[in-house]
């Protein structure tokens, strides 16, 4: 059985579960830290999260998390129990943070198939030193309130108690998961595990919880029903299975009889406890879950883990589907005939792969929340570190983007905090000097625009310095003469370029002048943009744009000769068809076109890509005026083939291996099997102005 | 106990052998015939629809779909230095998986399959380094006629010459 421990789906639920947790009481510890005090509530909350990762972590042998979750525990407990008044919160916080820290860094290197080496003797002997200090504190020494379930040692049992019971007694224990807690049968495992440490002899229905595939739905029926024998005490027992997570209900049922045991129990209670027949009413009213409500039991779970993997390869499977569909329906075949019935189940099968695609696409959504909640503990962090007092805001966290974009923009965005707290927010002092709150606030707004994501960080700090980056940008030769005539704008753009840092000082979070340009370069990667406002003295906004997807593109299909492109539709300002003489050269051959009294450069995608068929008279093509981030173009190719959605593909390892080509950001399959070269506005327009 | 199982290591080892190993797919370009070890070979599919793509060397022809899978395709001929050859209804696409990578190779008609022992292929003459040789492993014999064995990891590895003589 010990190796069933360690296999690979139960490692996963561990890791998944286990972080999930630590995250959960990060976000608690903050909350309360900004209270100024620990409110039983998540006293309680964090007891009962350390517990479970004690057990589990337990339970996968992983000695140290365990070890360190059970001293944080103790100290919970003791505030439990005692409710010492005098709490040092922010050095309790800071302990528990190093705690969360140490947990952390022991699940990556699990997750990177390492062994969890950290050593916790020194966090441990912190732990205990501050609880020895938090009982000095409170004239608590004396106290009796030890935890009385430490990692496997025999049960607690008090002394007067135990002289009463201490004959062998049967009971019968129904076990009610929480609903939607998952996995029902390792669950049951758990508590087959740690019953094992207070008791030999025991049954459990169904008895092989691991290797019988049904017993998931028969425990979510019928409960996990254990018989159990032990010299405890019942009110022992219920508060044993307490401990453990995911329970709902309990039910005790003693089998021989005794009277002494039963005024233990609520009074209330005792007329209809032992009746075995209807244990289901029997306990509610004493077994108080405050956490799950009181549910029917055998109501289904209505979430479940989806690996990213095989969400991947559904969206891959959904936009073939897409262009079948097209291929089937536009097949050359059927041009021309008059299909009736057939075109009325053609529209009935774009529709429903339609909305199948938009449920696709929205399943892999998820909301911006725990990314942006993670940047309090950064905030918090700093503003400790630094003695600056900030404020963390957020809006709009129920935003939600595709999850591979999440992942890209989350260190981007924690560099922007970061340098926010550091660089821009300033000391309380100087902040009362000139006249603003203590306190400094930075705000993460996340909303919805369009076809986009828009992020706003705003700090209310001391703004970006003109003077200050121009100097710096003169220094590091990152500009010339024409500085003094930059825009504001222009200036401030400069802080994303690579080698500069305007903050001399490298501190441990920000500054070491590898910064902005790396989140430029991490935002522009998923197909977004950067721009930073800033008023100086009054803070700064950086606002992100991000786009909701990166599968699906909406894509205007242009032939050049035999082969077709696609063009990003936002990208587009317009189409014409020019007139050859509008069309004119300078000096150095460049074509261009004045529009509407503006000159554009013009792109002929023929000539830049060497395509040997295509039109070469302006007259015989169409000019596609192109806005890319800093410039406008105009691309001629041979004629526009029409609007379409485009699922995004990249091109073949042994492409990419062989050569980076500028300008083209990947390629599709069209309706009629043909590939499409997707065209990058911004890589194309860049490598136009490069080339001369 | 630790003897059995090795004897069964080498039964499957044997059997393995006699499937895949020693196997060549021939195939003609001009009078020469080559062998590719089967092992790399997904499938053979006739000559379909490329898509060019730009900056690219000129063996490379471009992209093509199979199955909805976008595999990249190289025309064998022209990586070989050999002069360029309208394809027709006999041109191949021999579609070749190496450590992950598939490539599509055009080929002008694949011939057969043959098993060549390892002692039946004789090393190659390093005489003189043209273009094609540095992709040929060794020289098979079958009865009287000769089979160029073409070593597969280096068809696929892009010429570092090449690319270099390409951007200057």
């Amino acid at each position: 059985m010990a190796e069933q421990y360690m296999n690979d789906p139960m490692q996963e639920v561990f890791i998944f579960e286990t972080s999930q947790q630590l995250e959960q009481m990060e976000q608690s510890v903050i909350k309360t830290e900004a209270l100024g005090s620990y409110p039983s509530d998540t006293i309680n909350e964090i007891f009962r999260i350390m517990h479970t990762i004690k057990s589990s972590a337990a339970m996968m042998l992983i000695n140290n998390m365990s070890v360190v979750a059970h001293t944080t525990e103790d100290m919970f407990y003791f505030m439990r129990e005692e409710k010492p008044e005098l709490i040092d919160v922010s050095t309790l916080s800071d302990l528990v943070f190093e705690g969360i820290d140490f947990m952390k860094m022991e699940l990556q290197k699990i997750k990177n198939g390492a062994e969890a080496d950290g050593n916790p003797e020194t966090l441990i002997e912190k732990i205990k030193e501050h609880l020895k200090i938090l009982k000095e504190n409170n004239n608590l020494t004396n106290s009796q309130a030890v935890n009385n379930e430490p990692v496997a040692e025999k049960y607690y049992i008090s002394s007067n108690k135990a002289a009463k019971i201490s004959e062998p007694k049967t009971y019968q224990v129904i076990l009610q998961f929480e609903a939607d807690c998952g996995m029902e049968n390792i669950r049951a495992f758990t508590v087959v595990h740690n019953l094992k440490e207070i008791t030999d002899s025991f049954k459990s229905i169904p008895e092989d919880v691991i290797n019988d595939p049904d017993c998931v739905e028969t425990i979510k029926r019928d409960g996990f029903i254990l018989q159990i024998d032990t010299p405890k005490s019942k009110d022992k027992l219920e508060a044993f299975f307490h401990t453990m997570a995911f329970i709902d209900q309990i039910e005790i049922v003693e089998l021989d009889k005794t009277m002494e045991i039963q005024e233990e129990i609520c009074g209330l209670l005792s007329e209809d406890t032992i009746i075995v027949p209807q244990p289901k009413e029997s306990l509610r009213a004493c077994v108080t879950n405050k956490e799950a409500p009181v549910s029917s039991g055998s109501q289904s779970q209505s979430m479940i883990s989806v690996s990213v993997e095989k969400l991947d390869k559904l969206m891959n499977l959904v936009g073939e589907m897409v262009i079948s569909e097209a291929m089937v329906t536009q097949n050359p075949d059927i041009k021309g005939l008059v299909l009736d019935n057939f075109s009325k189940s053609a529209r009935q099968l774009k529709k429903i792969t339609n909305e199948l695609q938009d449920m696709v696409m929205s399943i892999r959504m998820v909301p911006l929340g725990p990314t942006f909640f993670k940047m309090n503990r950064i905030v918090r962090d700093i503003s400790k570190k630094l003695e600056k007092e900030i404020n963390l805001e957020i809006l709009g966290e129920e935003t939600e983007v595709d999850k591979n974009i999440i992942e890209q923009i989350g260190d981007p965005l924690m560099h922007i905090v970061r340098n926010s707290a550091d660089h821009g927010i300033e000391t309380a002092e100087t902040r009362v000097r000139q006249g603003k709150p203590r306190a400094g606030t930075i705000t993460l707004e996340a909303k919805n625009a369009g076809g986009e994501v828009v992020i706003i960080i705003r700090d209310d700090g001391k703004g970006l310095s003109r003077d200050g980056i121009l100097e710096k940008a003169l220094e590091n030769g990152l500009v010339g003469d024409e500085a003094a005539n930059m825009t504001d704008t222009e200036v401030f753009n400069l802080i994303f370029l690579p080698g500069f840092s305007t903050k001399e000082a490298v501190t441990e979070f920000s500054g070491r002048g590898v910064g902005m340009d790396v989140v430029a370069k991490n935002i522009e990667a998923v197909g977004g943009n950067i721009l930073v406002e800033s008023v100086e003295g009054q803070g700064t906004t950086i606002t992100l744009k991000i786009p909701l997807t990166l599968a699906i593109i909406e894509g205007m299909n242009i032939r050049v000769g035999e082969t077709c492109y696609t063009l990003p539709i936002m990208a587009i300002k317009e189409s014409f068809i020019p007139k050859a003489q509008e069309v004119f050269r300078d000096t150095d051959q460049n074509e261009m076109i004045m529009i509407r009294g503006q000159c554009y450069p013009i792109m002929r995608l023929k000539e830049h890509y060497k395509v040997k068929t295509g039109a070469t008279e302006i007259e015989d093509g169409i000019l596609i005026m192109l806005e890319g981030e800093t410039k406008t173009t105009c691309l001629f190719a041979d004629e526009l083939l029409g609007e379409q959605q485009v699922v995004v593909k990249t091109l073949p390892k042994y492409i990419q291996r062989m050569k980076k080509i500028d300008g083209l950001a990947g390629c599709t399959l069209l309706g009629d099997g043909n590939i499409s070269l997707i065209l990058d506005v911004n890589g194309l327009i860049a490598q136009k102005r490069l080339k001369n | 106990m630790a003897e059995e199982f090795d004897e069964f290591d080498e039964l499957e080892l044997a059997e393995d052998d006699e499937t895949e190993e020693g196997k060549y797919l021939t195939f003609n370009l001009d009078n020469e015939a080559y062998g590719l070890e089967i092992i790399y070979v997904t499938e053979i599919i006739g000559i379909q629809k490329i898509t060019e793509v730009p900056e690219l060397p000129e063996y490379v022809k471009g992209i093509m779909s199979l199955r909805g899978q976008i595999i990249p395709v190289v025309d064998v001929r022209l990586r070989f230095g050999k002069p360029d050859r309208e394809y027709d209804e006999r041109t191949c696409v021999i579609v070749v998986e190496i450590s992950d990578i598939t490539v599509g190779l055009i080929v002008d008609g694949v011939a057969e399959v043959v098993a060549i022992p390892e002692e039946e292929i004789v090393a190659h003459p390093d005489l003189d380094e043209t273009d094609s040789r540095q992709f040929v492993r060794g020289i098979g014999k079958v009865g009287t006629a000769v089979k160029l064995i073409l070593d597969c990891q280096k068809l696929l590895e892009d010429d570092e010459m090449e690319n270099h003589n390409q951007e200057v």
